[in-house]
């Protein structure tokens, strides 16, 4: 979890040759190198983490990215693409010996297709703009990462982000159908179209999720829905965790897909309801919100299964928000409670396990073993429909030990999430975060396997190094490091 | 149900073919040996049909784990039995199709474009790569973003990067109501009619045209169904499940021809094809089945210049299955088959002449 993996700036003469070579392809204003120019791309939105970059290019034009991707081939230097910094595990966290290739200028909307209902856009575009510019035509983009107003869909893509409606409407991976990507040896290349299919394997899949470290995407074509005429959202709360657990499988098993289904624990209801004011009954132990949308009438009569699956999980109270502000009330406590969380402790950190749902009372119930032994607060959000976890840690930055045993609780609930047959991120990505993380996801063949298929794209290793997949010395350290507490002997085998 | 986990005698075979430099042809339920490029005479079967069993299903987290080798059969009936279906509908050409072999293929059905397709549902797999490694590759979660996406990456790559031993799929409720709506109209009206449908809230589940009518299946709870059906007007057919299965299958008597049989993958506003022969619009135009004589060039020229591709579908003998994959992204295909099979073992020349 920790950023310890120290990573030695760039050689000076080196440098200056890379900026040197750089200097004809870009602006001025495209090219950063001075220290307060740089200091803005430390971090991206886990900002625990921060390294300076050597040297940040913010390119106008796909003619630029190839180009300057064709230096850093040749010269064998580091690039780590960004789009709008607002990840949540590092995955763009510099590199002082490398570039940042921010691609923030990107950002414009270059074709909604009404009639085919595409979108084509530029991958600095903002997740919730395209939405806003679909709308007129009765269209939006449906992925809806909590940080749709500010992230973006390269970033997106990079990530294969989810958000609240993914369980009804998948996650990016199923909602674009083509990008374009410019590989490390300055190619562009176009993967899927506008067809259902194309020849040869599924690059486009595999461009989702691999974190820069295959290609970098300029340019995103998206699938857009048309929007649901009726939106309703329940809100039911519970005395119990398992009972809200329960009722949730309940509410799947009748074979109702809602479009948004969220669960929060006390801690977290507690604190949204303060800071949000949205009205939750703040002595719940457990609350979700169930969404359901279509047209009136299927709406009607699905909301009429979930009331009665509701009463007969046994909800202490339930209503169905009446209009659109209510509507949007009950939403704004869940959409805030990062904020809301923040607002009760000095720093939290944000975890994103995915694990089975019938695990769910099982895993909150060691979670709060973990709580107690390492004396930290955890409040839990939970994209219940899809069984994927936020917990969030509450810890003070500032009192000595407290980010380390913080960080240290997190891998034990990203390892619990292994153990009951889920997964360290959801959506979130690896990043750099939990890099350590997926020695415990995968074995050594896995691990080699990926990084052959890396190789495939990028031989030399200079794509995002370091983030997504462990090296196997790094798995054989952190392996050793679990078993003896901080001790590593014979570091010279490996162990997994 | 068969249960049987043949995992260990299959990860021998692959060890000792690697071993000797013997080349494997990968065999489930031999159904859909005619699609693709005709294997290397020289490959050795692999066969891995007994490889059968459910590892999990657990209905109300809506995934189901099972062995490739498990018939598509038996997963649909135990799927039916919980009122449940694996959403994209696979077509199964024969009674023998596995699970393993559709995902292989990359094949799915009628409900493509509205559901999604066989890669959207796919969870997570076990594989065994070129060098007799089992690995394990996402899980039995809806969301899961560690490592590569190398499960998706596996559907519809013919079985050359690797041997799919269990596999982990989305499965979704079946819905309450279908209801298929039957429009007598001209090929070109019955694409500007499912244009106009694209943009709409609606619940459409398929979409064919055939002959002079076009057939509109729509999905879901009774009462909405109902309502969408006196909007959209039309009359209803009877025994519209059998008429969707025909089609999935290649049953109709369309498929009665001795032509070569072409698919043709086109973006949604594609204007009717002219070409000789019949044509069978399926996936709300999208994709369309062709029985011609026409020379492949012009078949495939004409569908490129309409943004899309031709496959000939059955009996491609020595014609590439990726006919049209761009000439920029082969030697990147090479270097990812390397970096799975490297020394070539799997189903040779299946995709391309080549490898």
């Amino acid at each position: 979890m920790s950023l310890d993996n120290h990573v030695d700036p760039m050689d000076p003469a080196l440098r200056a040759r890379f900026i040197e070579a750089l200097t004809p392809l870009l602006p001025v204003h495209c090219l950063y190198t001075e220290e307060n120019q740089l200091r803005p791309f430390e971090s991206d939105g886990l900002a625990v983490y921060r390294r300076r970059p050597s040297v940040v290019a913010l390119p106008e034009t796909v003619d630029q990215i190839q180009a300057i991707l064709q230096i850093c081939r040749d010269m064998k230097i580091p690039v780590v693409a960004r789009g709008a910094g607002t990840g949540l595990s590092g995955g763009a966290l510099p590199r002082p010996d490398g570039l940042t290739l921010g691609l923030s200028k990107f950002n414009k909307i270059l074709h909604i297709d009404a009639d085919n209902t595409l979108a084509v856009v530029q991958p600095g575009v903002r997740n919730l703009a395209i939405s806003e510019a679909a709308a007129p035509h009765g269209l939006y983009y449906a992925p809806d990462p909590s940080s749709q107003i500010a992230c973006s869909i390269g970033g997106n893509v990079a990530e294969n982000a989810g958000g609240v409606h993914c369980l009804k409407y998948g996650l990016t991976v199923h909602n674009v159908v083509q990008v374009k990507v410019v590989t490390i040896d300055g190619d562009l290349l176009t993967i899927g179209g506008s067809s259902l299919d194309t020849p040869g394997f599924d690059l486009l899949a595999l461009m989702h999720g691999s974190e820069g470290l295959l290609a970098v995407v300029v340019e995103v074509t998206v699938k857009l829905l048309p929007a649901p005429p009726v939106a309703k959202v329940l809100l039911a709360a519970f005395d119990d965790v398992q009972k809200a657990g329960d009722t949730v499988a309940e509410i799947i098993a009748a074979g109702i897909i809602p479009a948004g289904l969220e669960m929060m624990d006390n801690a977290a209801i507690v604190a949204a309801d303060a800071f949000a004011k949205c009205g939750y009954p703040t002595d719940a132990q457990a609350l979700f919100l169930c969404e359901l949308d279509g047209s009136a009438e299927e709406v009607e009569e699905q909301m009429a299964q979930v009331i009665a699956l509701v009463e007969a999980g046994g909800a202490t109270q339930h209503r169905v928000a009446a209009d659109e502000t209510e509507r949007s009330k009950l939403w704004k406590g869940r959409k805030s409670a990062f904020p809301a969380v923040g607002r009760i402790s000095p720093d939290y950190y944000c975890m994103d396990g995915t694990i089975p749902r019938s695990k769910l009372a099982f895993v909150l119930n060691r979670m709060r073993e973990l709580s107690e032994e390492y004396e930290l607060e955890i409040a839990n959000v939970f994209h219940a429909g899809d069984g994927n976890l936020h917990p969030l840690i509450l810890f003070d930055a500032s009192v000595e030990g407290q980010l380390a045993k913080t960080e240290e609780m997190g891998g034990k609930i990203l390892e619990l999430c292994v153990e009951v047959g889920g997964t360290i991120t959801g959506e979130h990505g690896v990043g750099m975060e939990k890099i350590n993380q997926m020695c415990v996801q995968f074995g050594r063949d896995e691990i080699t396997q990926f990084h052959a298929l890396k190789a495939a794209f990028d031989p030399d290793g200079l794509l995002n190094p370091g983030k997504a997949i462990p090296t196997l010395q790094r798995c054989a350290e952190f392996g050793a490091l679990h078993v003896h507490g901080g001790e590593v002997p014979h570091p010279e085998l490996e162990r997994f | 149900m068969t249960d049987q986990d043949l995992s260990s005698q299959l990860q021998q075979q692959v060890l000792h073919a690697s071993a000797e430099k013997q080349k494997l042809e990968i065999r489930g339920g031999n159904s859909k040996s005619f699609y693709g490029r005709q294997q290397r005479p020289e490959a050795q079967l692999l066969e891995v049909g007994g490889h059968t069993g459910v590892i999990n299903y657990q209905p109300a987290e809506l995934v189901l784990t099972v062995r490739t080798g498990t018939p598509l059969s038996e997963i649909n009936a135990l799927l039916e039995a919980n009122h449940q279906v694996l959403p994209f509908e696979p077509p199964a050409f024969g009674s023998d199709a596995t699970l393993g072999g559709t995902l292989a293929c990359g094949l799915s059905g009628p409900s493509r474009p509205y559901e999604g397709s066989a890669r959207d549902h796919i969870l997570g797999l076990q594989l065994l790569n070129g060098k007799g490694q089992v690995l394990r590759f996402g899980g039995e979660v809806m969301k899961n973003v560690a490592g590569y996406d190398t499960s998706r990456l596996m559907v519809g790559a013919f079985g050359t990067l690797g041997v799919l031993l269990e596999a982990s799929m989305k499965v979704l409720p079946a819905a309450a109501t279908q209801h298929t709506l039957v429009h007598e109209t001209t090929e070109s009206e019955a694409l500007t009619q499912i244009d106009r449908l694209r943009s709409r809230y609606l619940p459409v589940t398929a979409w064919c045209y055939a002959e002079g009518r076009a057939f509109t299946r729509l999905s879901g709870s009774k009462q909405n169904v109902a309502a969408v059906c006196k909007t959209l007007g039309g009359e209803t057919l009877a025994r519209a499940d059998v008429r969707w299965r025909e089609l999935r299958e290649h049953q109709l008597p369309f498929f009665n021809d001795p032509r070569p049989l072409w698919r043709l993958s086109l973006p949604s506003g594609t204007p009717p094809i002219d070409l000789s022969g019949r044509q069978l619009l399926d996936w709300g135009g999208c994709q369309r089945w062709l029985l011609s004589d026409a020379d492949a060039p012009l078949i495939q020229s004409k569908c490129r210049e309409a943004g899309g591709h031709a496959e000939l579908f059955r009996d491609a003998g020595s014609i590439d299955v990726f006919q049209d994959l761009d000439a920029s992204l082969i030697p990147l295909h090479q270097r990812i088959k390397a970096s799975f099979d490297p020394d070539g073992l799997f189903n040779p020349g299946r995709i391309s002449a080549e490898w």
